[in-house]
């Protein structure tokens, strides 16, 4: 059986982990190698980056990051954060990247979500989305790290991204982001019934029922959180035996 | 004599051939320091070599990986030559069947892969690469394959998520060394949207559940074929390149 995946994400800035609330106030939560390897050890079905510095050096920065992650992590990795072109998704996934995470170069040229779909596979297009409630069920795209509202609404651009070849969501709740209550379940749901493509639920653990609730409430098919595990509140391991007594399915070997 | 790098070292190769920049794994030059040098010396020259086949497209770096890892130092090489006179071949594959076959073609390597199962070299073909081993592929159009295997190539039912992406169990239905130390039905990583449909099930030796029971692993002599990618499935996938390796290099 499929199982849900249990994804770390880690915020990479400059060569560091940081955590931050609502994209901002950043902390400082180690050394990306050393922690890819050990969520690694730990059980955890795929990582993501965020490079959320993403000025032309620190994306140097993170090629290097990626190239040692991918010599000793073999689970897939999906780095994301300031990439514009269809040379910034080569170099990454030259570099070890199974997929890579596009957001705001998404929104402004739809077409790399094509392009890139056609030359590297769907399967390496993610698209990130980064939804801050607008309404009632509606949500609207926010670009630039979360700071930059678009008045486009969030579920005509995914329909329309998975069209031109988005082959997975990652979907952030800005509201929920960093505060530790909860994903935003109604969003997640939303867009699982939306999409035929898997979606990653992001932005709001703080506990491990709330991602029960994200993979159950929310129908997502993956959960990605930070904090929770950075801080080493709970294990990996933790987080799937939970899981796995509340009958959802999970990888535990 | 410890500056003589052997001439088709992976890290050589990935720089020069796909443009890959990726310095030699830790772990590998500490392996080589260790060794007497005379004894080095002989390795260099007598040691079983692994290609890793570059057409073009597919995930080479963590095939790579996966087996300088492992302890090996794998090649990674479009030459047509080296890839024949290699004592075990990897050949990888990520994106669509057509044009995957139409990249194997262009480069030459559609041939080399024919003629590698004729002389009974060990393979390990793995995703799209184990895919075009059948006869034909109806991703984007009918295309024609190999033809190493009968059957055809088809795409997922809908109804469920596609790709099917994520960790999905694999029961074995051979018995074989290749499984040694992985237990039945571990989880292994997959992403696909078309899966292989052998038409001679006396090569299938593993199966997943996506909807429907589709054949995850074919085995056929010499000749080893995953849907998943053991490059991508963690310690039980190190494992299983590690079992075939023991197998193929003995």
């Amino acid at each position: 059986m499929l199982t849900k995946r249990i994804i770390p994400c880690l915020d990479v800035t400059e060569g560091r982990v940081v955590k931050g609330t609502s994209f901002t106030n950043l902390r400082d939560a180690g050394d990306p190698v050393e922690q890819a390897a050990f969520y690694y050890g730990e059980g955890a079905d795929e990582l993501v980056f965020l490079d959320i510095g993403a000025t032309p050096e620190a994306r140097d920065t993170m090629v290097h990051v990626v190239e040692k992650v991918a010599r000793q992590v073999f689970v897939p990795l999906c780095v994301g954060g300031g990439l514009r072109t269809i040379d910034d998704v080569r170099r990454m996934l030259q570099a070890g990247a199974d997929k890579v995470s596009i957001n705001t170069a998404a929104v402004q040229n739809p077409g790399l979500l094509r392009e890139g779909a056609a030359i590297f596979g769907r399967q390496c297009m993610v698209l990130a989305v980064d939804a801050r409630r607008s309404g009632e069920a509606a949500w609207e795209v926010c670009t630039h790290g979360g700071r930059k509202p678009t008045g486009i609404n969030v579920l005509d651009w995914i329909r329309e991204a998975v069209d031109l070849g988005a082959g997975e969501i990652l979907l952030t709740s800005w509201d929920a982001d960093g505060h530790r209550s909860g994903y935003d379940n109604e969003l997640n749901r939303a867009v699982s019934e939306l999409v035929a493509v898997p979606v990653i639920a992001s932005g709001g653990a703080g506990a491990l029922d709330h991602l029960y609730q994200a993979l159950s409430i929310g129908k997502a098919d993956a959960v990605l959180a930070a904090s929770i595990f950075h801080y080493r509140e709970y294990s990996i391991r933790q987080a799937k035996e939970y899981l796995a007594a509340k009958g959802i399915p999970v990888r535990l070997q | 004599m410890l500056a003589l790098t052997p001439l088709y070292t992976y890290a050589n190769i990935i720089n020069t051939v796909s443009g890959f920049h990726i310095p030699r794994c830790r772990s590998y030059d500490k392996k080589q320091n260790s060794l007497p040098l005379t004894f080095l010396s002989i390795m260099n020259r007598k040691s079983k070599t692994i290609a890793v086949i570059n057409y073009g497209a597919g995930n080479l770096g963590s095939v790579a990986n996966a087996l300088v890892k492992l302890g090996y130092s794998p090649v990674v090489t479009s030459s047509i030559a080296e890839v024949l006179n290699a004592h075990a071949v990897f050949l990888p594959g990520v994106g669509a069947g057509g044009d995957t076959m139409k990249s194997l073609e262009v480069s030459g390597m559609a041939a080399a892969v024919l003629k590698l199962v004729e002389l009974q070299r060990p393979l390990f073909a793995i995703c799209v690469g184990m895919q075009v081993l059948l006869s034909s592929t109806e991703e984007d159009g009918e295309h024609r394959c190999l033809g190493i295997i009968p059957g055809k190539v088809r795409k997922l039912p809908q109804g469920l998520k596609v790709p099917h992406m994520g960790w999905n169990q694999v029961r074995q239905t051979v018995s074989h060394p290749v499984f040694g130390g992985i237990p039945d039905n571990t989880y292994f990583y997959f992403v696909h949207s078309y899966y292989a449909h052998p038409g001679d099930s006396s090569a299938v030796a593993g199966v997943t559940e996506y909807g429907i029971e589709f054949c995850s692993m074919l085995i056929k002599d010499n000749l080893f074929a995953t849907q998943f990618h053991p490059e991508k499935s963690g310690e039980a996938g190190l494992r299983m390149y590690s079992n075939f390796l023991k197998y193929a290099l003995s």
